[in-house]
């Protein structure tokens, strides 16, 4: 196995150790009281609500995990002073650092396959349990395979959130890491809007910043395709193509640079 | 580091006033508002706020709102508040259907509970047509938002024109059903008229995954049944007049004559009324089928 592989496996076993997966006790728990209580709740919708919970607990709990384990994965092998021995191993900085992003960009995958098994229980029970009438009235049967296609921008979507996290934590503290993924993860979110600044102000120049900064900025909402699976709406495998390119891509620049900053980083 | 015994009794005793605490807390009355003063609290109003607020949970909370909704429906039509009012269905529908403007059962609903008569509605047809626009503006090529629109004009607002003219809208429209635009012809040719009407409701009971939405439609389907009954009756009445040359003085008249068999029920099981000097039948007061539509629907 190559020294890449190896960090990863340690990060994935360091995760379990550190009880990470418990997260998924919590998700069936989530989603199993949800789907009962949904019921009694409201008037109809009961699966379309437990899709959007289930795909909304997904993209929350990878996030959850992506920037909070992400961010103390250099830090730690510093703090445990670990770091000098590591790397007086015959093992580079960038095989140590792209180790450790494959590691949980490994304990993700699994984290969210096994949320995506249980997620498709409940709605596998909620298809055989609804009488016939009311399946007739969805867009969609509840175990939908369309389904799979947010699930799979998400995990790309956590594969950028990590690889922001990891290059935030090769030169800041664990909580500064966190507010500044947390931050372009939510600034992420308003591109349209910073494309549309020009409209609300008068400063051409302004409105020209503005408009850069939405190239430049990750395009978070591109990631995000739940509203329209849920409706069976069409999106288009171009679509998601693009978008993982894109995704895929900008994690890539973002090690690249995450890679450079640890390189330079001095130890001694 | 072993555990003082103390501190697990001090812990339980603890947690035993804190739930104390809160059920006295829950027995308190609370506090009065003036008359007409609603207790409803909708903290954000602003769909474009609640739009990007929701980042990439915009769904998820969409879900809230209505769950919101249906809350704050059945608990209005259910108070005994006499100041009740159903002030934030509006505004609730209206942040739902910005979040998730795919969400088809918050149109049907607030298509028909917001223009619905108070007590069973907001009487705000305006409302219902302004949430089903905006519908049509996220998804212009649905047909059931046009008939839905066209709908409220017919039963609510009483406007045939403006009905029969969003039901040929919603024919022109793709996957529109072939009812559609024999249904707009009748209605700008003949204006309101029970058969319609009937069409209309059962298409929302149908197609209705709410279960308040589907009682709602079976209800004016069941008050469509009663006006059949009354018009089947009053014929009977005028059989009568026709063969003795006066009005029936009871019930017990028509069926000593043989054109009854008892005394008519109306749907609900409440026995029809009938005036002796006009030869009209009505519901009894005591019906729950009461108040039969508007006559301005001419039905």
């Amino acid at each position: 196995m190559s020294v890449i592989g190896h960090v990863a496996v340690n990060v994935f076993k360091e995760s379990v150790r550190d009880k990470v997966l418990y997260n998924l006790v919590a998700f069936a728990v989530l989603l199993i009281s949800v789907s009962y209580l949904i019921g009694q709740l409201t008037a109809g919708q009961d699966v379309k609500i437990i899709k959007d919970l289930g795909l909304a607990s997904i993209s929350l709990f990878g996030l959850l995990i992506a920037v909070f384990i992400g961010i103390g994965l250099v830090w730690k092998e510093v703090e445990k002073k670990s770091i000098y021995t590591l790397l007086s191993k015959p093992m580079r900085r960038q095989e140590f650092l792209l180790g450790k992003y494959c590691g949980l960009v490994l304990t993700l995958i699994i984290n969210v396959s096994v949320m995506t098994l249980a997620f498709y229980a409940v709605l596998a029970y909620m298809e055989v349990t609804s009488p016939v009438n009311i399946r007739a009235s969805w867009p969609a049967p509840a175990t939908d395979l369309n389904l799979l296609k947010a699930i799979a921008l998400i995990m790309i979507e956590l594969m950028l959130v990590t690889a922001i996290a990891l290059f935030f934590s090769t030169f800041s503290s664990p909580f500064l890491s966190a507010m500044l993924t947390v931050g372009v993860w939510v600034i992420g979110h308003f591109n349209q809007d910073l494309r549309d600044f020009g409209a609300t102000i008068s400063s051409p120049i302004a409105a020209s910043v503005a408009r850069g900064i939405n190239y430049v900025v990750p395009n978070f909402a591109a990631f995000d395709v739940k509203l329209q699976v849920v409706h069976a709406q069409r999106v288009p495998f171009t679509d998601i193509a693009l978008t993982t390119l894109y995704g895929i891509a900008y994690a890539g620049f973002v090690l690249l640079g995450a890679v450079i900053v640890f390189s330079k980083r001095d130890f001694k | 580091m072993k555990v003082h015994p103390g501190a697990w009794v001090a812990l339980v005793a603890l947690f035993a006033v804190v739930v104390g605490l809160q059920v006295l807390q829950a027995r308190q009355r609370p506090l009065g508002l003036p008359p007409g003063v609603s207790a409803n609290m909708l903290y954000v109003r602003s769909p474009q706020f609640m739009q990007r607020a929701a980042l990439s949970f915009d769904a998820l909370v969409a879900d809230i709102y209505w769950i919101r909704t249906v809350q704050h429906y059945g608990g209005t039509k259910l108070s005994r508040d006499p100041n009740k009012q159903f002030d934030m269905l509006y505004p609730l529908l209206d942040l739902t259907v910005s979040l998730d403007p795919y969400f088809d059962v918050a149109y049907k609903f607030g298509s028909v509970f917001l223009a619905e008569q108070f007590p069973l509605g907001a009487s705000r047809p305006d409302q219902a047509i302004a949430i089903l626009q905006k519908g049509l503006r996220a998804t212009p090529d649905n047909w059931e938002r046009a008939q839905q629109v066209g709908f409220v004009y017919y039963w609510w607002r009483v406007d045939y024109e403006a009905a029969g003219n969003w039901f040929n809208r919603a024919a022109d429209m793709t996957n529109a059903p072939n009812w559609l635009r024999p249904l707009a012809a009748v209605t700008l040719a003949q204006g309101g008229n029970r058969a319609t009407s009937r069409t209309l409701w059962m298409e929302i009971a149908r197609n209705a995954d709410a279960d308040w939405l589907r009682d709602q439609a079976k209800f004016r389907l069941t008050q469509l049944d009663a006006m059949d009954g009354i018009e089947f009756i009053e014929g009977i009445v005028q059989q009568y007049r026709a063969r003795t040359g006066k009005l029936p003085s009871s019930w017990e008249d028509l069926v000593r004559a043989g054109f009854l068999r008892r005394v008519p029920d109306d749907p609900s099981g409440k026995p029809y009324r009938l005036d002796a000097s006009t030869g009209k039948v009505t519901l009894d007061p005591g019906s729950s089928l009461n108040p039969l539509p508007d006559p301005a629907h001419r039905l």
